[in-house]
């Protein structure tokens, strides 16, 4: 089956998005969409499933035009969508999600028997054996959760399936696990639309790349044409270094010690941040990462062990007091943890002001106004309400909402999810710029390239445990091995 | 295969679900009801008792079965104990104590509840109005039709239908029936149908329910029209009970407040797509237990003082 969507156009309340875009993908293909944050893929993927209906333009299957009112019609003509947000019912079961809407009926009942098994067929059809149909999605891991959207994106037996950013939650072993998915569905000849800010997956992946600038198509070249610089040109319309910030000559002294920290899923993890030092913790999904974070914020403190600030040692029973003794976090749910979505982008900005430092409300409005124009932050101005924002740019907003604050801690959760290759250059140098002021930073991140690239020093972990660390400019492959649990190899770290 | 849907089938559900802490409560409440009830010389489960608390929870459970619908589908509604009092009214009005109008009573009380259920779940999702809000104007304007048309109880329903509220199959009070029948039935909607899925994909998360191809409308406006039938069915008890239809039968009861609280006490979230009937019903039994163990104890209270009192 093949899709062609000719001179799509929407715009929003006056404000253009989308101008006059042509695509089409064909049977067996994956088509990459790539451009900025708020270039519009989202939303062309939403008009393409009904659930935005564009202003001019065209949809054609098989060369049959087709207009998709609402997301029932464009599910009845082949076309599933893995939406950027997640679309899972938390308290319901795997079949339950994957049946949603089209659920199975005998004799005017729901047929929960012929759910159960169709799920599992589809679960066995991609290996995964993990969970079972009847699993509670909540109790499921982000990566599990992903594979469910896949699945429900399959059960629709579409013949056209649009990805959008379906690895920006995934660990490095997990976005293996899909992208073979991917080929899989391509070799049934199901047409792929994909979405994604990163660029090995897209080269190893895409027939053909199509760059969007601005709601306007750039270009549409094949994979084999272009070089990563070349496409990093054509989507920020700059070239981009490909280097890292420079990692920082000399450090100041300890501002962040835990000893013996423990938790639920951490034990005894003893660690040292310095000021002016960024400190990679790796590990894989599960290790420990976001618990350890989480425990040094105070959202889940310690059960046991001891955490000093600037040699001093403090008690951080919740974030509240976390923030108050200048510690800060960026997590790695900005919907569910980072951001109140009804409230305007200033609102979010100055919420941590507002909350713990009154005093500093005034002052930091115009920190904050120079730190969201840093991070190119797109938005409407700053009355707009956050959930209209498009994904990477809700991130740069929880990013500005804690560096307002000025911590001397800063602890960084999955910093850069979502945001485009331009934005992530820009994160990466503000965060160097605040280490290089003085502030101690920690930072958890699945890609290991950038971890690398960002650490003065790496943490890994393991089953909750400090498995080791790394000196700056480790291999992939030393991580690797402390983070599977294998073959340790110690390296000393000169301090 | 097999052994996958033996286990569907067989799976106990009722234990785990978040129903299961309120049965356990309510256990825990009758056996210390007994023990203090027993402990001061009284008699606690004996049938007549048990029969007495039942049958003062058949209503608010048909009630909290319907307001279990409308707020796993994440709205609410307060309308109820208005509308029970108007259906009583159409209920005794209609049949006139005419043996031959119990049907036409009960289609017209049907009607009205289904019509009210309707403007209901219409005001809230194509007005966009707060369920809060649009649910008590709703029962507002009720009210005011209530006020402006009667001072007291109306009409007659016959003896015949007298009978619903004061029958029994063997030990069991018919209307205890009627409230298990209703409660199942709103089980095998939940649990069975797909309008009865998509109440939890709105309640949980609409917009998820929207990009999954939910008709997200409909479903609301049918968690209503539930809602509404179902406070309909009690208003027909009540008439039943009293012989007449009566203004304030609905309001008198708390049945608004009081179906929520159950529905609550029962592990339904109040934001919706999480929870269920079995739980509910377990809430309003305990509601029941506690209420008839305080006017025990009470009585007992004022039984002891006036002995005392020479
Ligand atoms: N419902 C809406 N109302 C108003 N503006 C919107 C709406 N949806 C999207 N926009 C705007 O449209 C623009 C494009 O958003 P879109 O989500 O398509 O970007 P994107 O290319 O997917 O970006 P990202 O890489 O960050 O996900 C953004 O500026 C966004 O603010
Ligand atoms: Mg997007």
């Amino acid at each position: 089956m093949t899709l062609a969507m000719a001179g799509i156009s929407k715009s929003f309340l006056g404000v253009g998005v989308l101008h006059d875009v042509d695509l089409d993908v064909r049977a067996g293909e994956v088509h990459a969409l790539v451009g900025e944050n708020g270039a519009g893929k989202s939303t062309l993927l939403k008009v393409l499933s009904g659930v935005h209906q564009p202003d001019a333009g065209t949809i054609a299957i098989d060369g049959e035009e087709r207009t998709f009112a609402n997301p029932r019609h464009a599910q009845d003509a082949g076309v599933a969508i893995i939406h950027q947000e997640f679309t899972l019912l938390p308290e319901r079961t795997v079949a339950q999600n994957v049946f949603l809407g089209r659920e199975p009926v005998r004799r005017g009942l729901v047929d929960t028997v012929a759910m159960e098994h169709a799920t599992a067929a589809l679960l066995a059809e991609i290996g995964e054996t993990g969970f079972g149909p009847d699993a509670v999605v909540r109790r499921l891991s982000v990566a599990q959760q992903q594979v469910v959207e896949i699945v429900k994106a399959l059960a629709t037996d579409a013949r056209i399936v649009a990805m959008d950013e379906p690895t920006a939650a995934l660990a490095e072993h997990e976005v293996a696990l899909l992208t073979d998915l991917v080929r899989r569905l391509t070799a049934r000849g199901i047409a792929v639309l994909y979405v994604s800010h990163r660029m090995p997956e897209i080269f190893a992946l895409a027939d053909r790349i199509t760059v969007l600038k601005d709601g306007a198509r750039v270009t549409t070249l094949t994979a084999a044409e272009l070089e990563p610089p070349t496409l990093v040109r054509l989507m920020v319309g700059r070239p981009l270094s490909a280097y890292y910030p420079p990692r920082a000559t000399e450090f100041g002294d300890v501002r962040l010690e835990v000893r013996g920290g423990t938790a639920p899923a951490i034990s005894g993890i003893d660690l040292t941040v310095r000021a002016g030092e960024v400190v990679g913790v790796a590990g894989l999904q599960g290790a420990g990462r976001t618990e350890l974070l989480r425990a040094i914020f105070g959202a889940d403190p310690f059960t046991a062990g001891d955490v000093l600030l600037d040699g001093r040692p403090v008690r951080l029973s919740s974030p509240r007091r976390a923030i108050a003794a200048g510690v800060a976090m960026v997590t790695e749910d900005r919907k569910a943890e980072g951001l109140a979505l009804a409230q305007s982008v200033r609102e979010n900005a100055l919420l941590v002001l507002h909350a713990v430092f009154r005093r500093r409300a005034r002052v930091g409005a115009a920190r904050t106004r120079d730190l969201l124009a840093t991070v190119g932050l797109r938005s409407a101005g700053e009355d707009q309400e956050v959930r209209f924002l498009s994904g990477g740019n809700q991130q740069k907003v929880v990013l500005a909402k804690w560096l307002a604050a000025d911590p001397r801690v800063l602890l960084l959760d999955e910093p850069t999810r979502g945001i485009d290759v331009g934005a992530k250059a820009a994160v990466h140098e503000l965060v160097r710029e605040q280490a290089e002021a003085g502030m101690a930073v920690l930072m958890v991140c699945s890609e290991l390239p950038e971890l690398i690239g960002m650490s003065d020093r790496i943490c890994v972990l393991h089953e909750g445990r400090l498995a080791g660390e790394l000196p700056a400019g480790a291999s992939e492959e030393d991580v690797m091995a402390l983070a599977t649990g294998h073959g340790v190899p110690h390296v000393e770290v000169p301090r | 295969m097999t052994a996958l849907a033996e286990r569907v089938r067989w799976a106990p559900r009722l234990a785990t679900g978040p129903a299961a802490g309120t049965w356990i409560a309510l256990g825990l409440v009758v056996l210390l009801a007994a023990a203090i009830v027993t402990a001061r010389g009284g008699d606690y489960l004996t049938q007549a008792n048990l029969l007495n608390m039942l049958s003062r929870t058949t209503a608010l459970g048909i009630v909290a079965v319907g307001q279990t619908i409308a707020i796993l589908a994440g709205s609410l509604d307060l309308s109820v104990a208005y509308l029970i009092g108007l259906t009583s009214l159409i209920a005794a009005e209609v049949m006139a104590g005419d043996p031959a109008m119990i049907v036409p009573g009960v289609l017209a009380v049907l009607a009205a509840s289904a019509l009210v259920g309707l403007v209901n779940g219409l005001v809230i999702t194509k007005l966009q109005v707060n369920a809060f809000i649009a649910t008590l104007g709703v029962g507002l304007v009720i009210k005011g039709i209530l006020e402006s048309r009667y001072e007291g109880p109306a009409g007659s329903v016959p003896v015949l239908f007298q009978r619903l509220g004061y029958d029994r199959i063997g030990p069991i009070p018919v209307a205890v029936l009627l409230m298990l029948a209703v409660a199942g039935a709103a089980a095998l909607f939940l649990h069975r149908t797909r309008a009865g899925h998509h109440v939890y994909a709105v309640g949980g998360n609409v917009e998820v329910a929207r990009l999954s191809g939910v008709p997200t409308t409909r479903t609301t406006v049918l968690a209503h029209v539930i809602c509404s039938l179902c406070a309909g069915v009690a208003g027909l008890y009540l008439a039943s009970r009293l012989g007449a239809g009566a203004p304030y039968v609905g309001t008198d009861g708390g049945y608004d407040l009081e179906s929520i609280a159950a529905v609550v006490l029962g592990g339904t979230v109040l934001a919706g797509g999480r929870g269920g009937v079995s739980g509910t019903v377990a809430g309003v039994l305990l509601l029941a237990v506690l209420d008839n163990l305080f006017d025990q104890l009470v009585l007992d209270a004022f039984f002891k003082a006036s002995c005392a009192a020479p």
